[in-house]
């Protein structure tokens, strides 16, 4: 197997004011192609800057970060943004729709901007599977706080990601919709042969994955594999 | 790591989405800029047909092919070459002289024009009846200022005293050949045969009369060509002359001032607007902030998050300019109504196509140059905002491209003003006055707000300390708002101020027992009994003045002619043109003070240079210092003079005085006429006293102050009306820019509201507070201003004028409650979905 995300002595420190803070110490693990890993431990401990770091939304401040063989501490801003684009997909507590298009648009600006023609049949394709196939033309606004993950969903897997990063995506759901989120989520992730991140402190998600990282006052306090 | 291809179509259709909810929002950002646009596509279609009007119109407004202009009539060869030109001529001879109405004793000041010809070749007298334009000139008839006929209730077949003789008014002047509405309020002209001219015993000596010959060529003559080659006669003749053509560029001269100061005002506007849509823009991206994170997310470069808002800006700059070229060309429309009181020819409102693009590319480029600052944040944009919003923050001015971005906003505004005015000099002067007065006016702003901050009323109940504690919120537009609200309250309370000032300088004069009315033209044996008749209606003669008129033939030995044909001599030969009134005296007036040399009083008859004085300010702009020797053609006498003193002279006393003054004891003989300053004590005793010498000495001209005072406040009301037109543009886009805020901050409004709704607020109470906000902001803004116009009036009255400077607080008042209220009501109506919905709904809809 391949891996498609290493990180070798990673830390990542803040400047809160005079003072620096450190929120991640030496973390070092790698992530094979076509895995489910989480990443768990108790609010501050560090996850979602863990989570930034590793799909280029932030920059380390120490060691390094590659991804599908790039090294991203290396590259731009710009150069970032287009490596999400060609090999990330995200999936985020809050959704994060954009409020001004539709679901089916929603779905469709990753493809766009990878400058694909014809991108609305797939875009339609993946909102049939998340079965939304019936709101293609809702703003998010309009839509349920499960609908909307749905179509976050389907937004993730439209640019045939390698790696999927989700944090806490069942966060702001009630329990009987989380249950059919997470079974979409790895319905879809087994079918396209992505590989998934997930971020949560929901340990029942978390068993749902082959490998489980624990992470606490920034340092990785465990790995284990289920 | 490249991106594919910059997609601009794809950018299209992007920012068409993102825009999808906030177009209405975004259209009224750039509302702001819609008014200045107007502004300024009105005011250059305006200019555009005023160029083609006057182009057409040239002709009409001086009536001839050429007019020679004279202070003295031609006599001799001059007379029988003037006789000689062109096809046809017309002789005109106007002056200022008394009329009287006999049917009701009306009687005033009028210009009187003394009319022989077939004067105006080109336009028309515009009279009712239409006929008496022509009807008048062969009988003993007279043409009358509609205006004057209005204000003394007289009709066509009434008649009119011109000095000793009456006419039959044959018509109405509604219209003369270059005259404007505004003259007629400044000396409304009477029209009379000039055959008449001799019998109404009005040519004495002293009269100031103005000769002028209107000259008709054969068509086809090149009149430019003929005038150039006639130039040197015309020159000898002590003429002046205007061609078509001189006329055309005179007056296209002074509608280019006139348009230019409207354009500039007009641009004021527009800034005003323009800062309005930066910082409407700037809270915009700030509430874009997630979409743009999101957006990053996806694998959006910066540029294209930034081209994203940018087409959105460029978008909504086009609908404003558009918006605003439409408004423009309906002010259009009503702009000959506001300035036809200025304009001496029929103004048409063609719509300029030229102006409308002029406006348009003004418009999208300046709506695009002051929303780069805050769209420039975008780059700076992190994708991990998608993470944690918290504690991330959009800071410009860290940003170095933003201060090049500032540049470039004054180069453009550079760029503007040197178009306007074709000067770098004067750009440079306007740019940095622009940039100036925004500063003050920010600043004055500022430290009102901090001085608001610092001694804030801890002591007021919560709704009062809510309201004004609402102005410092975060993202507040206060600033901008009291700058824009302010720059036109300070306009129009300037010019509220000032006349003031001025009539108040007028009233002070005639208060007490100043003079407050001026007879001249008074023949020496008049004087006497003029003098009777003021002694027995008891009016005090407070000043009696000689005045001799004289021509100057020599400085320093050297004549009009040497001094033309001397070119490296910087003298002007217009000192030999103009006519000297001359007075003489023993000792000075209170008005006049010595600042060089000495003060002689008496002549001593010795054969030595006659001691004359000169006033200072007349001697240096002719460069004549103390010692030179001028000669004098005292009406066919020489007398050598020289000057032994320089007067400062404080021309604002209502009294006579004089360039020149000779001593006592040379001129006592001389031909001569005399000025009489007396005081009336009110207007019925003023009525009867002129009514008296009008009648019995009509060749005698009286300055009533009381009604040069009626005059001047017709005039700034003229005035008042353009400066107030102009100013309500920059007002209203003030009261734009603050309903664009208002909406700006519904959201949080809406949140803060409903919180305070939740812990129990009445809807009463959440009102007050929103009432008294904008009270606070309309008060601080119309405070600002009025405070600025004080100290512009203050330095205006004091500098300028020389005058005390007394504001009357009343209109200026008005003035402020209005501003306030204005602000209020505005603030208010934006407002009204905060206070009338429940909060649970408000809620639901912004979850």
């Amino acid at each position: 197997m391949n891996t498609i995300l290493r990180l070798q002595q990673v830390g990542k420190t803040y400047q809160t004011g005079n003072r620096p803070l450190t929120v991640l110490k030496d973390i070092n693990f790698s992530i094979e192609a076509g895995s489910t890993v989480s990443i768990v431990g108790p609010s501050g401990s560090g996850k979602t800057t863990l989570l930034g770091l590793c799909a280029g939304l932030d920059r380390a401040t120490s060691g390094t970060v590659e991804l599908h063989g790039i090294e991203l501490n290396g590259l731009s801003e710009d150069q970032l943004a287009s490596v999400r684009n060609q090999y990330i997909g995200f999936i985020f507590q809050n959704f994060q729709l954009l409020p001004t298009l539709t679901a089916l648009e929603n779905v469709m600006v990753p493809l766009e901007l990878r400058g694909e023609k014809n991108v609305k049949p797939r875009a339609l394709d993946l909102l049939d599977k998340v079965g939304l196939s019936e709101r293609i033309h809702h703003y998010p606004t309009q839509l349920s706080g499960g609908e909307q993950q749905r179509v976050s969903l389907a937004r993730a897997f439209s640019n045939r990601p390698q790696i999927l990063f989700a944090d806490e995506p069942t966060g702001n759901l009630d329990a009987e919709t989380s249950d059919k989120v997470v079974k979409l989520l790895f319905e879809l992730n087994k079918e396209a042969g992505t590989t998934l991140v997930v971020v949560t402190h929901d340990l029942e998600l978390a068993a749902k994955t082959q490998r489980t990282i624990r992470v606490k006052g920034g340092n990785i306090i465990s790995d284990s594999i289920q | 790591m490249k991106q594919k291809g910059f997609n601009f179509s794809w950018l299209l259709q992007m920012a068409w989405r993102d825009s999808r909810k906030n177009r209405s929002r975004l259209v009224l950002f750039i509302s702001s800029i819609v008014l200045g646009i107007a502004a300024l596509v009105a005011i250059y279609s305006l200019g555009d047909n005023l160029r083609q009007n006057i182009d057409e119109q040239a002709a009409t407004l001086i009536g001839a092919d050429l007019a020679l202009t004279g202070n003295k009539a031609v006599e001799g060869p001059v007379k029988q070459w003037v006789d000689s030109l062109g096809i046809a001529r017309s002789e005109e001879r106007s002056f200022a002289s008394m009329i009287l109405f006999p049917k009701n004793g009306g009687n005033r000041l009028a210009q009187i024009k003394a009319i022989q010809g077939a004067f105006p070749y080109y336009g028309t007298f515009e009279t009712t009846p239409i006929e008496a334009g022509q009807s008048f000139r062969n009988k003993r008839e007279a043409l009358v200022d509609e205006n004057l006929m209005l204000q003394y209730q007289v009709q066509v077949g009434d008649s009119i005293k011109v000095g000793e003789v009456t006419f039959a008014i044959a018509g109405a002047l509604q219209k003369a050949p270059g005259q404007t509405g505004l003259s007629s309020t400044v000396a409304p002209t009477v029209y009379i045969p000039l055959s008449f001219l001799e019998q109404t015993g009005l040519l004495q000596k002293g009269s100031r009369i103005t000769y002028k010959y209107y000259i008709h060529f054969a068509p086809g003559t090149d009149t430019e060509v003929l005038v150039k080659k006639l130039e040197p006669r015309i020159e000898n003749a002590d003429l002046d002359y205007k061609t078509i053509q001189g006329q055309k560029e005179e007056t296209g001269k002074s509608f280019r001032d006139l348009t230019r100061f409207l354009t500039l005002v007009g641009f004021v506007a527009l800034l005003l607007g323009c800062i309005g849509v930066a910082s409407a823009i700037h809270i915009y991206i700030r509430e874009k902030l997630n979409s743009i994170a999101i957006l990053r997310c996806l694998g959006v470069n910066a540029a294209q998050a930034f081209f994203i808002y940018l087409i959105q800006i460029i978008g909504i700059g086009i609908i404003g300019s558009i918006l605003g070229a439409i408004l423009g060309v309906t002010i259009q429309q009503f702009l000959p109504i506001i300035i036809k009181d200025f304009l001496p020819l029929s103004l048409t409102t063609d719509i300029s196509w030229l102006s409308i693009i002029q406006g348009l590319s003004i418009g999208v480029l300046i709506s695009i140059l002051f929303s780069l600052p805050p769209l420039l944040s975008i780059r700076n944009v992190s994708p991990l905002h998608v993470l944690r919003s918290s504690g991330f923050d959009v800071k410009p001015e860290r940003d170095p491209v933003t201060w090049f971005l500032y540049g470039l906003i004054v180069l453009f505004v550079f760029g503007f003003l040197f178009l306007q005015t074709k000067t770098w000099g004067e750009a440079a002067i306007f740019t940095a006055g622009i940039i100036a007065a925004f500063g003050i006016l920010y600043l004055t702003a500022w430290v009102l707000m901090s001085l608001t901050r610092r001694f804030f009323p801890e002591s007021w109940s919560y709704l009062w300390r809510q309201g004004l504690a609402n102005l410092f919120r975060p993202n507040n537009q206060t600033a901008i708002l009291i700058v824009s609200i302010g720059l036109g309250t300070a306009l129009i309370s300037t010019m509220l101020f000032t006349q003031n000032t001025l009539l108040t300088r007028i009233n002070l004069s005639t208060s007490g027992n100043q003079p407050n009315l001026v007879l001249f033209d008074i023949q020496t044996g008049q004087k006497e009994a003029v003098l009777s008749l003021a002694k027995a209606q008891n009016i005090p003669v407070n000043q009696r003045v000689a005045i001799v008129n004289m021509r100057l033939e020599a400085l320093n030995g050297k004549r009009a002619n040497d001094i033309k044909k001397d070119t490296s001599d910087k003298q002007s030969a217009r000192i030999f043109s103009r006519e000297y009134r001359v007075t003489f005296q023993d000792s000075l007036t209170k008005s006049e003070k010595i600042v060089a040399g000495k003060w002689i009083g008496t002549y001593k008859n010795d054969g030595s240079l006659i001691p004359i004085s000169m006033e200072d300010a007349y001697a240096e702009r002719n460069k004549i210092a103390l010692g030179d020797t001028l000669t004098f053609n005292v009406q066919g006498t020489m007398m050598s003079t020289q000057v032994a003193s320089l007067r400062e002279v404080n021309w604002s006393q209502v009294q006579t005085n004089f360039l020149v003054v000779f001593p006592t004891g040379v001129l006592e003989e001389a031909p001569q006429f005399h000025v009489m300053l007396t005081h009336v004590p009110d207007a019925a005793t003023s009525a009867k006293f002129q009514q008296a010498v009008v009648s019995q000495f009509p060749n005698i001209s009286i300055i009533d102050l009381g009604l040069v005072l009626k005059v001047l406040d017709e005039l700034f009301n003229k005035i008042g009306f353009v400066v107030r037109f102009m100013a309500g543009f920059s007002i209203l886009t003030g009261l734009i820019v603050l309903i664009a805020s208002v909406l700006i901050s519904k959201y949080q409004r809406l949140q803060e509201s409903v919180l305070l709704r939740t812990l129990g607020a009445s809807r009463l109470q959440i009102f007050t507070i929103t009432a008294l906000e904008y009270f606070f902001l309309g008060a601080l803004a119309a405070f600002t201003g009025i405070l600025l116009a004080f100290a512009g009036s203050w330095a205006l009255a004091v500098y300028s004028f020389e005058s005390p400077f007394e504001p009357k607080i009343g209109p200026v008042a008005i003035l402020f409650v209005l501003v306030s209220s204005l602000t209020v009501i505005i603030g208010l109506i934006n407002s009204r979905g905060i206070l009338s919905q429940p909060p649970l709904e408000v809620l639901r809809r912004e979850a």
